[in-house]
């Protein structure tokens, strides 16, 4: 049987590619900008596409910033944070959902109620208690305060609920301990659930640049997200075709990354409203 | 940051014999003492760096903390100020006038977005599923850079255009007018893609035999989406909105790198105010209690979102 086609769903496309052209529209002006000689960049009228393509951009990105190392920092940045966080949330979450304990119900809601605190209203005493620490341009300071998190406890907690208790007593019937039920049978069923989480975490904190900015003052230490604001800082006017470079750089992964597990992501996203 | 309320779950009945029994842990003791071990490293983490902090910005919201010397107490006097200093008052003025900005465009266009996409008939929705979401894990500060060169005065690709159908804009972000508009499109552009998914997945759990039932009724479009979808969509809504009205308290990155608060300080947020009197001033006090300003704002919305994320999973079971 052949479809009939309506008016209505040719319209309906025409304007959901017009929408997809212009979301995506910033996105290309950062891969084709990043491969604008200087000249075309600056060209009036602008225009969409490169004329030459060249390589001068990605070159000069190199020389203004100590680029490897930032890129270096954010893989370790972003990385440190989703390990940690993974480890340290799912053991939290195991003995939520799985262990009856006086007080859990009492805890779940004190551990839900620091969800609820934005991070940047504790920056400045966060701040203060790295600084006494000598934590600042350290990847400690970076890295652990976000070594767990409430969200990751509370969405692992929710999954490890949800997970069929049979083979866990099973388990203590053959008398293994807690921690054996937590990593052998509980994780390997959770990797759906860690992988959400562990891309969430660290698409946030490749992302972040408040959190960069402040915990590291010296350039070697910075973020590609927050190393890039350098260039536009005072003094540092830096033409399009470099920071585009830049930027591209610091995208590319992520959205790499992205469009390889797109899918299954997007469908994890929408059923447990994650931020 | 986010607010989910627990799942209230079906669960099988204890088989016979009584509860599960853990054969190590049959006694509370042991069994808190397993707990605790589970718990610690997160525990010690979230106290350390997140109610600690709190507790402790509370006491240095009512001193004159500056990070050197020693802190006087100054009582209710940084709220005093917070309450009276202009530029505070621009801050907290300028965070809602973004978030009306921000707030009802990115909802609606997802919202907008969503229906279309969830027609059948339409092709290729994976595509434009996933092509509308990659900006949400592009980096709001980087994606700010590509929008500054976009409206660039001179050489902006976005501004010619425009201009080649008549809108003039000239220089949007040092436009006292335009800064803010721009800035908050720069977020909505970010983040609508994230709010169609969870508009999808709510308009995925209305059973399509209310839609055939309406029809047989003799509703239009207009009339099925007034007395079908809407109805059955609003917790979703209600919970989309209060969570994009948070994000929208927080605003910093775009604002930091396309206009740096300005112009005239028209783009000078809350939490662009904190980095500022906190890491620049150094003014600790005032910064703390500024950051108390913003803590309650988003707990009074988290309770709500909590509220509506609690009804959202009921109407999906």
């Amino acid at each position: 049987m052949i479809a009939r086609i309506r008016p209505s769903t040719v319209l309906g496309t025409m304007a959901m590619l017009a929408v997809t052209a212009a979301v995506l529209l910033p996105l290309a002006i950062i891969v084709l900008t990043a491969f604008k000689p200087v000249s075309e960049v600056n060209a009036f009228p602008p225009t969409l596409l490169p004329q030459d393509w060249t390589l001068d951009n990605l070159r000069r990105i190199v020389d203004e910033l100590p680029f490897a190392r930032l890129v270096l920092n954010s893989f370790l940045f972003a990385g440190g944070v989703t390990m940690f966080a993974l480890v340290f949330d799912s053991l939290a979450a195991y003995a939520l959902a799985r262990i009856d304990f006086t007080g859990r119900r009492t805890l779940l809601i004190a551990i839900i109620a620091t969800l609820m605190i934005p991070f940047q209203a504790t920056l400045v005493p966060v701040y203060q208690l790295v600084s006494d620490l000598g934590w600042v341009n350290t990847f400690a300071g970076l890295i652990a305060p976000r070594a767990a998190d409430a969200f990751g406890i509370f969405f692992l907690r929710q999954f490890f609920l949800a997970l069929p208790r049979d083979l866990d007593n099973a388990a203590r019937i053959d008398g293994a301990s807690e921690f054996r039920i937590f990593r052998s049978i509980v994780l390997p069923n959770a990797v759906p659930a860690l992988l959400t989480l562990a891309i969430f975490t660290f698409v946030n904190n490749w992302n972040d640049l408040l959190w960069p900015l402040i915990f590291t003052t010296e350039r070697e230490m910075g973020t590609i997200t927050s190393g890039l604001t350098l260039l536009t800082g005072p003094g540092g006017i830096v033409p399009y075709g470099v920071m585009m470079a830049g930027a591209l750089v610091a995208i590319l992964p992520l959205v790499i990354a992205f469009l390889l597990v797109q899918r299954r992501f997007i469908e994890s996203i929408a059923t447990t409203g994650i931020k | 940051m986010s607010l989910t309320a627990p799942r209230r779950r079906y669960r099988p009945p204890a088989p016979l014999g009584g509860r599960r029994v853990a054969p190590g842990g049959r006694r509370g003791g042991r069994r808190g003492a397993t707990a605790l071990a589970f718990l610690a490293p997160a525990l010690l983490i979230l106290t350390v760096f997140v109610a600690w902090p709190m507790l402790s910005a509370l006491r240095t919201s009512f001193t004159d903390a500056s990070g050197f010397g020693e802190a006087e107490w100054v009582g209710f006097d940084n709220y005093v100020q917070v309450f009276t200093d202009p530029d505070l008052f621009d801050a907290v003025r300028n965070t809602l006038w973004y978030t009306v900005l921000f707030t009802p465009t990115a909802v609606i266009a997802a919202l907008v977005l969503a229906l279309v996409l969830n027609s059948p008939a339409l092709p290729f929705r994976g595509f434009f599923r996933t092509a509308l979401f990659v900006p949400f894990v592009v980096s709001l500060a980087v994606a700010a850079y590509a929008w500054t060169y976009l409206i660039d005065p001179q050489v902006g690709l976005l501004n010619h255009w425009l201009g080649g159908v008549g809108l003039q804009l000239g220089n949007v972000l040092e436009d006292p007018q335009l800064a803010m508009p721009a800035v908050a499109l720069v977020a909505v552009w970010k983040n609508f893609g994230f709010y169609l998914v969870i508009f999808l997945a709510g308009l995925q759990d209305i059973p399509g035999s209310l839609y055939e039932a309406a029809k047989v009724d003799g509703a239009g479009p207009w009339r099925r989406f007034t007395n079908v979808t809407l109805p059955l969509l609003s917790n979703t809504l209600a919970f989309v909105l209060v969570f994009a009205m948070i994000a929208a308290l927080q605003a910093f990155d775009q604002i930091y790198v396309m206009t740096g608060g300005g112009p005239y300080g028209n783009t000078q947020t809350i939490v662009m105010e904190i980095y500022e009197s906190g890491f620049r001033k150094l003014e600790l006090g005032f910064a703390s209690a500024l950051s108390y300003v913003l803590l309650i704002a988003t707990l009074l919305l988290s309770v709500l979102q909590f509220v509506f994320f609690g009804r959202r999973e009921k109407d999906t079971q």
